[in-house]
């Protein structure tokens, strides 16, 4: 790294930490009903908005009212935007005159936005209206992470309150997370991203002429619009000459912000954060990282409070910090020394291919961690473009369960799961039933902790098994031989976790990934949502166990390295042997000069 | 007390390994084995392995015969290792109960009509006694069944149950009533009446538990299963997940063969947590016979294990803080008398004094005062204790010499006239209970001499023990009769970290349910049936052997010894298993790092020459590594079989720096050890391939 990269990295990290405190204590206040500076504004919204709902502020939901609350509330939204995008061409604001999505599309996207993935096998600029952008995608964007933080919430009452089944109202903190802390952030973060050049407008795609004339080679294509291919199966092209360029146009800051914000992920345009309308400036994409980690990462700080200690959530935050810095560290090992098998065509240095020259290299790492780690998904570099090793580390980070700051809510409840894992272990170890937090871990817990961070581990190894057998999944791979197959894993791996960022070269718009890719983002999402619930409502249930010496320590280092350890080697004995075969693989090739 | 404990029986004798053995094949039927759900998916596995030996033999299968034919061998004693440690630590359990089961021949009794003595009775088989039976038991007749006594006084014999030989008075009423089946009556008669029912008397019971027939998973051991089985699903997937991503990869790079099904198999059984799965029901089991060594006997596994939980110990003060017996080691005179008078009329008043206190006094005068009194005159009349008045003493040549309570002698000196009491009297009985001693104010007719100290004498190494437990985050409470002045005096002495002075049932009842409010497990000892209550109220609940029924039936752990700081080792061997269990499953899954190094690189060497790198072992061939890793995965089990019967060492110490301490040794052991092991295997197995 140079300096000006060391010290972006280190002004980085500073400011997101100096965030974590302020804005955690007043999650924390939100969540716990506390008067907040907003409360004079927000209050009468809140209750209007209870009132129309008919909704009982002051109910308590056991937790499995509380989950069928959240089942419900997705399910009503999963039906209208998939009515939305099935319907999209009778709808307002769409300007390009942009056709409904197909049904298979349609389901995926719908699915993908609904549980915070945002996958996207459709291309923003040219499938999406205006009014799909704003009214569908950018609303779910908001409800997806408010039910996410719900969730997490619901599990730190579990641990907070004591012989109680109620956790909670769903609704309320529905209601809360969006009004007190979504919404406000985003109207700063967008204002913020329109003053470096993000657009926000109505206005129809522009086409404006090319400052210099492109002549390329065009592929010829049938009636049907299947590209023509000679007897060798060569592509048959004709030469052509490009003039001018259309630019698409759109309300992007305020989708934008809330992208990161929500770790959603999906990009107003095809080429998410690369596109200069997204994210035009180095400062902008600063920005863009760290709106990515502030929520996760703050929410670290809301559990300490709400648990009564807050070493608890500084010693998960961590863990969290921990694993990203290492993680940037090796890619930023990795890609700065770039592909050896280039310096005989006289290629030295950092491998490039790919990345955004606004953007320094070690940025660029810092958002491929900070996407990756977190289940949001947004990219500002080709995933697909980096050397193997370095290609593995984005999907390294999102097979260890979204837990690295992971989506807002589902990364802190995923990484409390692993802590009861980590906890029932070590517990048992020193000779006493495991306790966390004064809660005694049982059998309900470990079961439900083991579906948490299970769930998406186990589908990937089914589906990415069964896409193997499959001749039309291996057909849509653009890259066969081990670089194919990484691509099938991570979009598996991203899929199942909720993250929706592509490794890209695979054809993912067909209906074996549309429909298999909806499952794993159905089940990543709800199996964990559910089994954390059902975690907190027998949590609450417990009467508290105070400390003594004989209790292990939560809250120190020697737990912090132990939680790592349990998550790093949970993750390595699930997909070493997968790795190997796709990465580790293709790595082995290139050092040895066959890449 | 008896420091008699039931024979050592070693774990490696024949007498146990030679059934043990054929238990362990008898093991392998699947309708026992599910219960232990992974060892059960590795038998489906060698069963896998045995079919792809036979197509193999036949020519089906292209691997070479002897390499799916070692692979299934390794596989089937994988199961057989977990079946025949399960058994072992059966074994000795099994052995302890024939040789309980001897006692248990056919006992005739003599069932009363009416529980009186002299009355006919019937003679009967012990299997027809049922409860409410009234039973006659005289001298040489051995007891039918568990029972209390309702009439006379015997003298029992009950090297049957605790192996002490040294018998016991077993009388009706109080808190010795409690006898029984199969113990001995040496002389006198009495009437019992029957309390439980054939098969369900105590010794039917101990029989059941040390067999581990009636055994159930305890709620710790069920979540732990919970992670193991949830390890095995992943693992199984894993390796389903191999076959077809081998099956593109080979067809990508256009060489090489796709993963065999043998080889999965074996990287499957290698990855599950084998070793803690096969391991595991023995570490319950031998927890409980450790304990039955050390002649505790725990009604179920839950007990212990909550004994491992314990945060609060309430410990009763006599017995188990301080020896049984206070001791008189001061005169202190008031009133203008000398030591020497003071200890003259005490030596009268405690002559005819047998309790342990009045000898005390005896011995103190006799040495320090050279009094050589041995006998009391012709003419005297000892004064017992006597509840009411509480006094004891002598009347002889027309004086009254009496010691007892402050208030109580007073009273006594009072009424036969006295119209001054010494001034100092209140000051020195205020200092000798402050000092946590007991002050017996001794008289003669209406003159008091003065006061004897009888001091509590606290046990030896006890506040060493205490501090220990503080250590491991064990409070502890005595409780004790004492005033709370003398109660203070002695915990400070203990170091104790709380006391109940003048503890009543009911104030212990209302202490443990504090504790338990507030969150902490309690555990007690006791014997008596006032006891019964707090008993069935605390989480762990040990009852001396020589308590009553109604105390036995309220605990949950039985101590024949009968001697109070069993507790602590009760707690120690709680601790034990929990940690024993994590150890071993840190240990089993650290193990699979390096069979991984092992089987990845030789099962896709063939599609991708370029993973020969991850061979780091250096490993001779594809095939001597497989099998040296299944080898390894097999052979680790009885070598860590001594290790789960024995219980990880424990070590008293705060939460974290065992913590350390065990993931040092377990978990980085865990990861190196089967490097190493895997290695050496291979340089064997790779003379032959």
């Amino acid at each position: 790294m140079n300096s000006y990269e060391l010290l972006e990295i280190s002004l980085f990290f500073i400011l997101l930490l100096v965030m974590i405190r302020p804005l955690g204590s007043y999650m924390a206040k939100v969540y716990q009903g506390e008067r907040t500076f907003l409360s004079p504004v927000v209050v009468p919204c809140e209750k209007l908005l209870y009132r129309l709902c008919g909704v009982d502020g002051d109910e308590e939901m056991d937790w499995k009212r509380y989950a069928w609350a959240m089942a419900l509330f997705n399910l009503v939204l999963f039906v209208a935007l998939f009515a939305m995008l099935m319907l999209q061409h009778l709808l307002p604001l769409n300007p390009e005159k942009l056709p409904a999505f197909t049904w298979a599309l349609a389901l995926n996207t719908a699915i993908s936005f609904v549980t915070n993935t945002n996958w996207q096998a459709y291309s923003g600029e040219s499938a999406a209206s205006y009014f799909t952008q704003m009214a569908g995608l950018t609303v779910h964007n908001f409800v997806s992470a408010a039910t996410g933080m719900a969730v997490v919430i619901a599990l730190i009452r579990g641990f907070v309150r004591r012989k109680t089944s109620m956790l909670g109202n769903f609704w309320v903190d529905m209601t809360r997370g969006t009004l007190y802390i979504l919404l406000p952030l985003s109207l700063i973060g967008a204002i913020f991203l329109v003053s470096q050049g993000v657009i926000q407008n109505f206005s129809s795609y522009k086409t404006v002429p090319l400052v210099q004339e492109i002549t390329y080679d065009k592929a010829k294509v049938d009636d049907k619009g299947d590209p023509l291919k000679d007897v060798k199966g060569n592509p048959v092209t004709e030469s052509a000459t490009a003039k001018e360029v259309t630019i698409p146009m759109g309300p992007v800051a305020s989708q934008e912000v809330i992208k990161e914000l929500g770790t959603n992920g999906g990009g107003f345009f095809n080429a998410n954060s690369a596109h200069p309308y997204e994210n035009p400036t180095p400062l902008s994409h600063f920005m863009e990282i760290f709106l990515i980690l502030l929520i996760p990462g703050a929410l670290t700080y809301t559990f300490g409070v709400m648990v009564g200690n807050t070493r608890q959530g500084w010693t998960l935050l961590g863990v969290m910090l921990l694993l990203l810095i290492g993680s940037f560290s090796v890619l930023q090992g990795v890609e700065s020394s770039g592909n050896p098998l280039l310096a005989q065509f006289g290629i030295h240095g950092a491998n490039m291919e790919g990345k955004d020259l606004r953007f320094s290299l070690a940025g660029t790492n810092l958002f491929e961690v900070a996407t990756t780690g977190t289940s949001c998904g947004a990219v500002s570099a080709m995933h697909d473009s980096l050397t193997p090793l370095g290609g593995m580390i984005p999907l390294a980070l999102i097979l260890l369960g979204e837990v690295i700051f992971g989506g807002v809510g589902s990364g802190l409840y995923t990484m409390l799961a692993f802590a009861v894992i980590a906890v029932f272990v070590s517990g048992l170890m020193i000779g006493r039933t495991p306790e966390y937090l004064g809660k005694k871990i049982e059998v309900q817990e470990m079961w439900m902790s083991i579906v948490t961070i299970l769930t998406a581990g186990i589908t990937v190894l089914i589906l990415s098994g069964i896409a193997m057998l499959t001749p039309s999944a291996v057909s849509a791979m653009a890259n066969p031989g081990a670089h194919g197959l990484s691509e099938v894993l991570y979009a598996f791996a991203s899929m199942a976790n909720n993250n929706g960022s592509a490794f890209a070269g695979l054809n993912a718009n067909v209906n074996f990934y549309n429909i298999l890719g909806s499952l794993a983002m159905l089940l990543g999402r709800y199996v964990p949502a559910v089994a954390v619930l059902a975690m907190a409502g027998s949590l609450a249930e417990k009467k508290y166990v105070p400390p003594s010496l004989g209790t292990l320590p939560t809250d120190k280092v020697p737990f912090a390295l132990w939680l790592t350890l349990v998550i790093l080697i949970v993750g390595a004995l699930t997909f070493f042997p997968a790795l190997s075969l796709g990465p580790i693989a293709e790595h082995l090739a290139m050092v040895g000069g066959k890449i | 007390m008896s420091k008699h404990a039931p024979e050592p029986i070693s774990m490696f004798n024949a007498r146990i390994m030679r059934p043990a053995l054929l238990d362990s094949f008898k093991k392998l039927d699947p309708r026992t084995l599910w219960r232990n759900p992974v060892m059960f998916a590795v038998e489906i596995a060698s069963l896998i392995t045995l079919v792809t030996f036979v197509m193999s033999l036949a020519g089906m299968n292209r691997e070479p015969a002897w390499f799916t034919g070692f692979v299934s061998l390794w596989l089937w004693l994988t199961v057989i290792f977990a079946t025949f440690a399960e058994a072992l630590a059966e074994g000795r359990g099994k052995a302890r109960a024939a040789s309980l089961r001897k006692t248990r021949t056919d006992v005739q009794a003599k069932r009363l009509e009416r529980p009186e003595f002299g009355t006919p009775f019937e003679m009967v088989s012990a299997t027809e006694l049922r409860k409410e039976d009234i039973i006659l038991v005289e001298a040489h007749d051995t007891i039918a069944g568990d029972g209390d006594v309702i009439a006379g006084a015997a003298l029992v014999n009950e090297a049957a149950v605790t192996g002490e030989s040294a018998p016991v008075v077993r009388e009706s009423g109080g808190d010795r009533s409690a006898v029984t089946g199969g113990t001995t009556v040496i002389a006198n008669s009495i009437i019992v009446r029957i309390t439980a029912n054939p098969g369900e008397t105590f010794l039917d019971r101990m029989i059941s538990l040390i067999e581990g027939a009636k055994r159930r998973k305890t709620p710790n051991e069920i979540a732990l299963e919970v992670l193991l089985i949830a390890l095995t699903v992943v693992f199984l997937l894993v390796c389903a997940n191999i076959s077809p991503l081998s099956m593109y990869s080979v067809q990508a790079a256009g060489q090489g063969t796709p993963v065999s099904l043998t080889i999965l198999v074996a990287l499957f059984v290698c990855l599950a947590p084998t070793t803690i799965a096969a391991l595991l029901p023995a570490i319950g089991i031998a927890g409980m016979d450790r304990l039955f060594q050390k002649n505790v006997i725990a009604l179920s596994g839950r007990a212990i294990e909550a004994a491992g939980d314990v945060n609060v110990l309430l410990l009763d003060k006599t017995g188990t803080i301080t020896l049984g017996n206070r001791e008189a080691v001061e005169f202190i005179p008031v009133g203008g008398y000398s030591e020497q008078d003071l200890a003259e009329a005490a030596l009268m008043a405690s002559l005819t004094d047998e309790t342990p206190e009045g000898r005390s006094i005896v011995v103190l005068a006799k040495k320090k005062y050279g009094l050589s009194r041995d006998a009391l005159p012709a003419d005297a009349e000892t004064i017992a204790f006597n509840a009411d008045t509480r006094l004891s003493g002598v009347n002889t040549g027309g004086r009254q010499y009496r010691k007892g309570a402050a208030d109580s002698t007073v009273a006594f000196v009072k009424a036969l006239g006295a119209r001054t009491i010494p001034s100092n009297l209140e000051n020195v009985v205020d200092r000798v209970a402050r000092g946590g001693a007991t002050p017996l104010v001794v008289s003669c007719d209406d003159v008091i001499f003065g006061v004897i100290n009888l001091k509590d004498i606290i046990k030896g190494g006890i506040q060493e023990r205490f501090q220990q437990l503080r250590s491991m985050g064990i409070k502890t409470v005595m409780i004790t009769g004492d005033n709370p002045l003398t109660a203070a005096a002695i915990a400070a002495e203990a170091q104790v970290d709380d006391f109940l002075a003048q503890a009543k049932p009911e104030e212990k009842l209302r202490l443990i349910r504090e504790y338990q409010e507030a969150g902490y497990m309690v555990a007690m000892t006791g014997d008596g049936t006032n006891d019964a209550p707090a008993l069935a109220q605390a989480d762990v609940a040990v009852a001396m052997n020589t308590g009553t029924q109604a105390a036995k039936e309220a605990a949950n752990i039985i101590d024949l010894d009968s001697n109070p700081t069993k507790l602590l080792d009760i707690v120690e061997v709680g601790k034990q298993i929990l940690m024993t269990r994590g150890n071993l499953t840190t240990f089993s899954i650290s193990n699979d790092v390096a069979k991984y190094f092992a089987i990845i690189p030789a099962m896709m060497l063939s599609i991708y020459p370029q993973l020969g790198v991850l061979n780091v072992m250096h490993l001779a061939s594809p095939f001597s590594a497989i099998l040296s890793a299944v080898i390894f995965n097999a052979i680790i089990i009885p070598m860590l079989v001594p290790l789960a019967l024995k219980g990880t060492k424990f070590r008293p110490m705060p939460a974290e720096k065992l913590l350390i301490h065990n993931l040092l040794l377990y978990g980085v052991g865990g990861i190196i050890a089967p490097f190493v092991g895997i290695k050496a295997i291979d340089m064997v197995v790779g003379m032959f391939v």
